[in-house]
Formats: C-alpha cells, structure tokens, sequence
C-alpha cells in the first residue's frame, strides 16, 4: 500500500485524515503512534517526522506533515469529488482561508481546553488549573461565535460551500475535543448542533468508529460536569 | 482589475504581501490602502465590510474580499501568471510550501506575535509589561528558532526548499518582529542569519522599503 497514515485517536487533526481517506474509500495503512509512552519522541520516528507530533503521511515514500497540506495534497493526489477541495477559485479561498484561521482560533483554544482540563491534571496527577480552563473557554467561545455568525453565514458548509470540504474536517473534529474535558461544544448555539448533526450524518458510519475513543471520554466527563 | 491590499506596516503578514505585490508590480495591479492600527481604524464600521474579522492584511480584487495572508498569497498565486518558484506547481514543491505556511502559525508566528505584544504593545496601551510571560514566550521563540536553524533550514538555502517562494515571505518577515522588542533572533542561529540575507537580497528594494518602521524600532530597542 502507497499510503501510510500516522495517527493518534485523541489527536484531532489524525482524526480529519482519517475521515477523509475513509469518506473516499482511499486505501491506506494505518499506524497508531503511542503518545502515552512517548513513542513520538524516539529516534525511528524523528526519521518520520522531525517535528515529533501526529499526524503525518508517507506516500510512496515522501513524508509530509501539517494536516493542512496533507488534506490538499491527497485532495489533488487521488481522485476525490471537487467538493472536498474545489477548483472554483473564490469558494477554494474562503476554506484555505478558514484552515489558516483555524490555528490561532478553534484549534488552539479547544486544544488547550483539553489540555488543561483532561491532559495534564492525568499525566501529572495535579487539580485542574481553574482559572487557565476559564481563560480557555473564553477564547474557545469567542472562536465559536465566529463560526456560528461568519464562517457559516453564506452556506451550510465553513465559506458558504453548498456541500461538505476539508475545512469541515477539520473543523468538526476540533469542535469534539473539549467535550472530553467536559465543555459540550455540540450544545453550544442552535447552528453548531445543527452544524455538527448534518456533517456527522455525511461521514457516518467512519464519523463515529473514527470517534470512539473520543465520546467513550466524553461521556464520562460530560456526566460529571 | 485592480487588487486592493488594506494593510499596516508593522503587521507581519501585511509586509509579506506588500513585498510580494511589489516584486510583481507588472504582473498585478495593486491599490495599497493604510490601515492604521495605532489609530483604530481596523475597528471601523467600513473596514469590517472588508475584514468582519477586524485584521490586516485583506485584500479587494474586483469585489472579492479576502483575509488570511496565506489563503491571499494562494489566490493571488493562481488568479495571476507570477513565475513558478513563488507557488511551485510540482506537487510535492507545493506540499512543502504549504507544509511551512500551516506550520508557522502556531509556531513563529505565535511565539514571535506575542513576544513582541507583551514587551512593546501592552505598554502602549497601558498595561504593565508581564515578565513571566515575557519570559515564557521568549524560550518558546527560542525553542521555535532552533527548529527553524536545526530542520527547516537543515538542507535547503530557502524554507521550502531549493527555491525563494511565498513561504519565505511570511518567514522573513516574522523573523523581522521580534527585534522591535529587542529580541535578537540571528544570536546563536548562523543559518537563520544567512538565511534572512539571502532571501533580502533577491527582494530588494522591496523588503527595505516594507520595512523602513521596523528597522527604526530594531534600532531603538538595541540602545
């Protein structure tokens, strides 16, 4: 197989890779990294991925990172339906617009929403630091309400698409992560729920193996909180 | 056809499509418009028809707005005939321009921003300079650096590979901002160094020219 996938379940932007090699049936090898017991920083996967994270892609041998443009360059690679990646040169703008908005904004803020309320208190057996988890939500809300009143103003897909992209990918699949330090983004506002219901139905059944792990967590934290 | 670029000069991004428009001022039709932010005028009612986002840089083509350098620097890349290397079309060439443009977000670009807001910006607005932070942001930004110097610039002489492209806009002039806060990125970074001069030579007069303020403030902060 020309394809290998390096991924983690708990790693948002692995879980977008997977989602769409799975929702275009692209044949892929799959290899779990164990981030629990720091397989990412040993010497055989620096010769991988020099930067030591997940996820990150071999095909036919070139090695490539950064899930933004691995989610291009197989959109280009394989034949996947336009829609995933269109050729229309303005709507093709506003989601590369968005998958750069997305670091600094969702990503960052959810990712360390998980960190501070479900990583760290776990790995260094320390109470939650309260007031960085408020911070967190502040940012992760404000991000939030950028999506709900510009990303997804002109159309049922982030940049006004009329049918799903990458940028939905990775979108949905960072909107899950804070749930499993118990902030539930799906009941966030009327059009995330809606938002997230219609994405999920389109990828299902990869949507819910893909997030197993990730709701088995959830659902313990969202009990609790 | 003309490409409205609203832009501030000490916005990093901003600079990178200045030099870019500039270095392809035959090719594209440009209308540089100020934005001062010293001043608010990112906050205005008008300019939040460009940008709802409230940012620089943005771009107007013909009605067609934009924001994101990196996403401008793509449209604009395929909207007009610029020379290859700046947007290579080889697929794995463009892989690893892309690769560096989602990479630097969350690395020198944050790292490098937030140094520069706590030391120089916080205070202009009244806020006491935060040394803990200070010193956090700056080992992250040292950290950063050194996986600039030790893997992007490990075997190629530009950030994406073998040629100058629109990645090594937005590095350069990321790398620019930090010594506005006194900050000295080349200290202990010999390929970091070379690197900046190289790319600035292929750019001339362009990257002086953007950044005529910076190197004020560089010079400042260095007393």
């Amino acid at each position: 197989m020309s394809l290998k996938l390096y991924v983690h379940p708990l790693s948002q932007p692995a879980r977008a890779l997977l989602l769409f090699c799975r929702a275009n049936s692209i044949p892929f090898q799959e290899h779990v990294v164990d981030l629990i017991k720091g397989e990412h920083k040993r010497e055989e996967y620096k010769k991988v991925n020099p930067f030591q994270k997940v996820p990150v892609i071999s095909h036919d041998g070139f090695l490539l990172t950064e899930s933004v443009a691995i989610l291009r360059y197989l959109s280009r690679t394989f034949s996947v339906p336009d829609h995933w990646y269109p050729k229309e040169s303005e709507l093709q703008a506003r989601i590369d617009a968005y998958m750069a908005w997305q670091h600094l904004n969702l990503r960052s803020y959810g990712s360390m929403y998980f960190q501070t309320g479900y990583v760290i208190p776990r790995t260094f057996k320390q109470p939650v630091n309260e007031q960085k988890l408020s911070k967190f939500e502040k940012g992760l809300e404000t991000a939030l309400d950028e999506i709900t009143d510009i990303w997804l103003k002109d159309g049922p897909f982030i940049g006004g698409g009329k049918q799903i992209s990458v940028a939905d990918l990775l979108a949905v699949t960072e909107m899950e992560q804070p749930g499993m330090a118990g902030y539930d983004v799906k009941t966030y506002n009327k059009r995330i729920t809606e938002y997230m219901n219609t994405v999920r139905e389109i990828l299902q059944p990869h949507y819910d193996q893909i997030h197993s792990e990730c709701h088995k967590i959830q659902e313990k934290a969202l009990k609790k909180a | 056809m003309v490409v409205k670029l609203y832009y501030d000069a000490m916005s990093q991004p901003s600079r990178a499509l200045l030099i870019f428009l500039r270095s392809n001022a035959k090719i594209i039709p440009v209308e540089e418009v100020p934005v001062a932010l010293r001043k608010g005028e990112h906050l205005s009612k008008d300019f939040a028809n460009v940008n709802p986002f409230k940012k620089v840089p943005a771009i107007d083509n013909d009605g067609f707005k934009l924001a994101e350098s990196v996403s401008i620097l793509r449209y604009l890349c395929r909207t007009f005939p610029v020379a290859d290397h700046w947007y290579p079309k080889d697929s794995q060439k463009q892989a690893r321009v892309d690769e560096y443009m989602a990479w630097q977000h969350l690395n020198l670009r944050a790292f490098g921003s937030m140094y520069f807001r706590t030391k120089i910006i916080n205070p202009m607005m009244g806020l006491p300079v935060n040394e803990d932070n200070l010193k956090t942001f700056g080992k992250q930004l040292d950290d950063v650096l050194g996986v600039i110097e030790n893997i992007w610039l490990k075997e190629n002489p530009f950030i994406a590979g073998k040629e100058l492209s629109v990645a090594d806009l937005l590095a350069t002039t990321e790398l620019e901002q930090p010594g506005m806060a006194g900050y000295d990125v080349y200290k202990g970074h010999p390929k970091i160094a070379a690197y900046v001069s190289a790319v600035k030579a292929k750019l001339q007069p362009h990257y002086d020219d953007a950044h005529v303020f910076v190197y004020k403030l560089q010079a400042k902060a260095k007393l």
